[in-house]
């Protein structure tokens, strides 16, 4: 059978025919299967949704206990049926709970990646490799300019910057989920043993992280911090937050951006970062290559992103490839990456 | 290199000049010599590289990389050095050999032929890591801008110890690179190192700007009053070295030396002293615009024609030493007499003495600020930007102490303007809409962008304009915020502002000298602001602008 039949993309997301649910859709649906809790992933409203227990978790956290008619959560390696189709969770490696959804029906193995990163990060489980005819795999960083550095390196920037200026603030910029808990965890892994204050719109994705037993240290809530508490510490807010009135409680305050972004000059100087940290949870550009090689997959779907360069390179490497120019995902990342334009509401609402 | 190139890194995101300061004083901390002495040379600029072309560059990637990826990777990044050091394929994936040293580099760079070029460049980029091999390529590309001048490294290498900046300036033009006696004197092991360089740089001294209500404490009586002159101060030395052989040299205010701009400013210089006064250009006998001055300035190569057409001078305010005699600890009255006899002892000579302005109380010097065309400065008063005042008994101090010296400028040119665009600033301000692009309205109806302000309003104000700005976006660009500005709806400003200068950069065809903020016009629609051919007319002297030199001016 072609794989097509098994699944393709329609404007709502991928969709599988055969065992009629969607992955990832971006607009409510009947049976949705959901990778992570990342906003442009998973989204309210859906009759069923079947996740890790972390992702429903998260989308509870952040939607409210009834964000959808049903749930059911389905552990890392186990295989289900859903009307045939074979279907097992693996570790992705991007946040808490993420994963690659693997299906499987007369023979056919398809592989949707969602966002992904190999290498190590003690926030969630590590990306594994799994086997398939094909691979879909997003490229947000699918260019070869895109090399990710070491995280500790990256973190050591940041802490040699505390102690050259201890008395002011380092205020870092992190999406509130998965990003702000790895930076967390980042500093105390190089040593940084003071308290660390987070954003209010962060708070319970912490706490969440910390309660499954993941090491954060101390974390307070910045707005009950008092400002001489906030001299040399770490602040760890959402990237807009850094624009908006609620920065400005913090006394001459080194600005921080913890994205994949920040490899970009011209991106980091647009938004006035004085302290860029190239910290990703998506793959590079050698990363990719390497995850798309694991698979041993003959054919690539490239949801969104650099598709151009990624479907060129598995082109040249003798894959069948195809750009799916799929729209929707990659908010998030664009909220990281680009303006506070995203939220466009009253921006004198305070923390 | 690799840690130095983190430190340009670094550098090139700070926007606090105390910020800089310490993140160089903690990699001269943390490197040792002779690495740092390198360093320090590369930020004031006393490497000479042999500079590589762009197309030598992407050559070498071209032999490297696939040309579609090329291709969309540059068109993303947008600055071909910056591409290539993150497309540069680390050889045997990633990079373990050790990175070659700054010094290895420079020795490289200045020993080597023209033809060796391309195999040293790539050895040395194979063996940085991206940060090393992006400020190699901005170096040898001549494109580093780190927003450093050679006296922020030179502060950073007092802040090492107990120095002053002006005491390593003193010592810095015996000195070469790596500076090592220089860092062992800064950090208190060793000796202050010795200079032969018979004419050396003087701190200069500088004078604090006089508020309205410090006259009431001071008594005319005390002070000498002169023009100042709107030019570039600066400090002309001749001296006769160890072989008789006489040096001369002009240093700009910071202690840069800036005698190849002006050559024919040193070969005139006729007699062995220091003097301190304004550089400026004449032409018969009258002192051109700074707007003039700025034209050759712009200009890269000094040319017979450049200096025939802007001749320089210097009007001299002051005599630091005389044939070798220190005067510097005597009353400004003494050295002002010895000055003067020095010019009269060298008529026609390419300086001259900047006149006393004669007064007896203040009303009287207000009245010559005011007018200096009718107060002794005649046909030159336009490039008079206000008085200087001296205390008769002051000696000669480097830096800005306040008392014995002030200045008091002309009032500044105001104009209404209409708020376009707004920028968020750095640091404390990084949450405030705090640079402010204004335009005024040009004959079509539309508005023009005639300057950018940062500064000038209170912080109340500044909060004001900030709810202005979020409230009344009508367009996002990154940092950037364009505002409403129609003729019923805006912000006006009143723009204070120094002079203005023509310029092809700016499409209003003009550009303003030290902008800030002067008010907020709340009350005024912006329809009422004011035009473009006002600000023609303040430009006035339009055979400036008619001249080819100008038009080529930036
Ligand atoms: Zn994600
Ligand atoms: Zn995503």
């Amino acid at each position: 059978m072609r794989p097509e039949e098994l699944l393709h993309s329609t404007p709502q997301g991928l969709y599988s025919p055969v065992g009629d649910f969607h992955v990832d859709p971006t607009r409510p649906v009947k049976r949705a299967i959901v990778t992570h809790g990342h906003s442009d992933h998973a989204r309210a409203g859906h009759g069923a949704v079947l996740a890790t227990r972390e992702t429903l978790d998260i989308m509870a956290i952040r939607y409210g206990d009834d964000f959808a008619g049903s749930t059911q959560a389905l552990p890392y390696g186990e295989r289900i049926e859903v009307n045939g189709v074979g279907v097992t969770l693996h570790p992705a490696g991007h946040i808490l709970g993420s994963a690659q959804v693997a299906l499987d029906y007369k023979g056919c193995r398809i592989v949707v990646s969602g966002d992904y990163k190999p290498g190590t990060d003690p926030t969630c489980a590590p990306f594994e490799p799994v086997a398939c005819d094909v691979f879909i795999s997003e490229a947000t960083f699918g260019l070869p300019v895109f090399r990710h550095p070491d995280p500790a390196e990256e973190t050591r920037k940041l802490l040699d910057s505390l102690a050259l200026f201890p008395e002011r603030a380092h205020l870092v910029g992190a999406y509130a989920l998965g990003k702000a808990q790895r930076v967390i965890a980042l500093a105390r892994a190089g040593g940084h043993e003071r308290p660390i204050y987070v954003h209010g719109a962060m708070e319970r994705l912490t706490a969440y992280y910390a309660a499954q037993g993941i090491a954060l240290g101390e974390v307070r809530l910045a707005r009950e911090a008092k400002p001489a508490d906030l001299a040399g510490a770490i602040i760890v807010c959402p990237p807009s937050a850094m624009t908006d009135l609620w920065a400005r409680k913090f006394p001459d305050p080194v600005t921080a951006f913890a994205s994949g972004w920040m490899r970009i000059r011209a991106r980091a100087r647009q938004h006035g970062v004085e302290l860029p940290l190239i910290i990703s949870d998506h793959a590079d550009w050698d990363d990719l290559q390497d995850a798309v090689l694991a698979t041993g997959c003959s054919e690539l779907w490239v949801t969104h992103g650099q598709e151009d360069a990624l479907v060129h390179w598995a082109l040249l490497a003798g894959l069948r490839a195809r750009p799916l120019h799929m729209v929707g995902y990659g908010e998030e990342e664009a909220e990281t990456g680009a303006d506070v334009a995203v939220e466009p509401s009253a921006p004198e609402r305070l923390v | 290199m690799n840690r130095f190139a983190a430190l340009l890194d670094r550098l090139a995101y700070e926007p606090r000049r105390n910020g800089k300061i310490r993140l160089i004083a903690d990699y001269f901390r943390h490197e040792p010599d002779p690495e740092r002495g390198w360093a320090l040379a590369a930020m004031t600029g006393a490497l000479t590289f042999r500079h590589a072309k762009a197309g030598l560059i992407r050559e070498l990637i071209a032999e490297r990389t696939d040309p579609v990826l090329f291709a969309l990777s540059y068109d993303y990044v947008g600055d071909l050095s910056e591409t290539v050091a993150l497309m540069w394929p680390a050889p045997h994936g990633r990079n373990d050999m050790a990175a070659p040293p700054l010094s290895v580099i420079v020795d490289a760079f200045s020993t080597m032929g023209r033809s060796e070029l391309p195999a040293v460049l790539a050895s040395l980029l194979d063996r940085l890591d991206e940060t090393g091999r992006w400020a190699l390529l901005k170096l040898i590309t001549g494109s580093l801008r780190i927003g450093v001048s050679a006296r922020l490294a030179k502060t950073a290498v007092a802040s090492l110890g107990t120095l002053t900046p002006d005491e390593v300036e003193l010592v810095w033009p015996g000195l070469a690179p790596p500076y090592e006696e220089l860092f062992a004197w800064a950090e208190g092991r060793g000796e202050r190192p010795q200079t032969d360089d018979p004419a050396p740089f003087r701190p200069v001294m500088l004078a604090h700007a006089i508020e309205d209500a410090d006259f009431a404490a001071l008594d005319p009586a005390d002070f000498r009053a002169e023009w100042k002159w709107d030019g570039i101060r600066v400090q002309a030395v001749r001296a006769a070295g160890a072989d008789g052989r006489h040096v001369t040299r002009l240093y700009s205010r910071t202690g840069e030396d800036i005698s190849p701009a002006f050559p024919d400013l040193a070969e005139a210089l006729g007699f062995d002293g220091a003097l301190d006064g304004e550089l400026l250009i004449l032409r018969e006998g009258r002192v051109q615009s700074f707007n003039v001055l700025q034209q050759r300035l712009n200009r890269k190569a000094v040319s017979p024609k450049l200096i025939a057409e802007f001749p320089a001078h210097i009007r001299a305010y002051d005599l630091l030493i005389e044939a070798g005699e220190d005067l510097r600890d005597l009353p400004f009255t003494t050295r002002r007499a010895r000055l003067e006899a020095l010019a009269a002892a060298h008529p026609g000579m390419r300086f001259d003495l900047s006149p006393l302005v004669p007064f007896a109380s203040w009303e009287e010097l207000a009245a010559a600020r005011a007018d200096p065309a009718s107060h002794g400065a005649g046909a030159d008063a336009e490039a008079v930007e206000g008085v200087m005042l001296k205390r008769a008994d002051s000696p000669y101090l480097p830096g800005r102490p306040k008392g014995p010296w002030w200045k008091w400028k002309r009032d500044p040119h105001t104009v209404d303007a209409v708020l376009m665009y707004a920028q968020r600033g750095h640091g404390k301000r990084s949450s405030f809409y705090s640079d402010y692009t204004f335009g005024v309205w040009a004959p079509d109806g539309e508005l023009v962008p005639v300057g950018k302000a940062y500064f000038g309003f209170t912080d109340a104000e500044l909060a004001e304009i900030d709810r202005f700005v979020r409230r009344n976006t009508v367009n996002r660009f990154g940092p950037v915020r364009e505002v409403t500005h129609t003729p019923e709806e805006g912000l006006v400003m009143e723009v204070a502002f120094e002079g203005l200068a023509r310029s092809t950069r700016h499409r209003s065809g003009l550009a303003m000298r030290f902008p800030r903020i002067a008010r907020l016009r709340w009350d005024k629609p912006p329809g009422e602001a004011d035009r473009l051919e006002t600000l023609e007319r303040m430009l006035g002297a339009p055979e400036d602008a008619s001249r080819p030199a100008a038009r080529r001016a930036r």
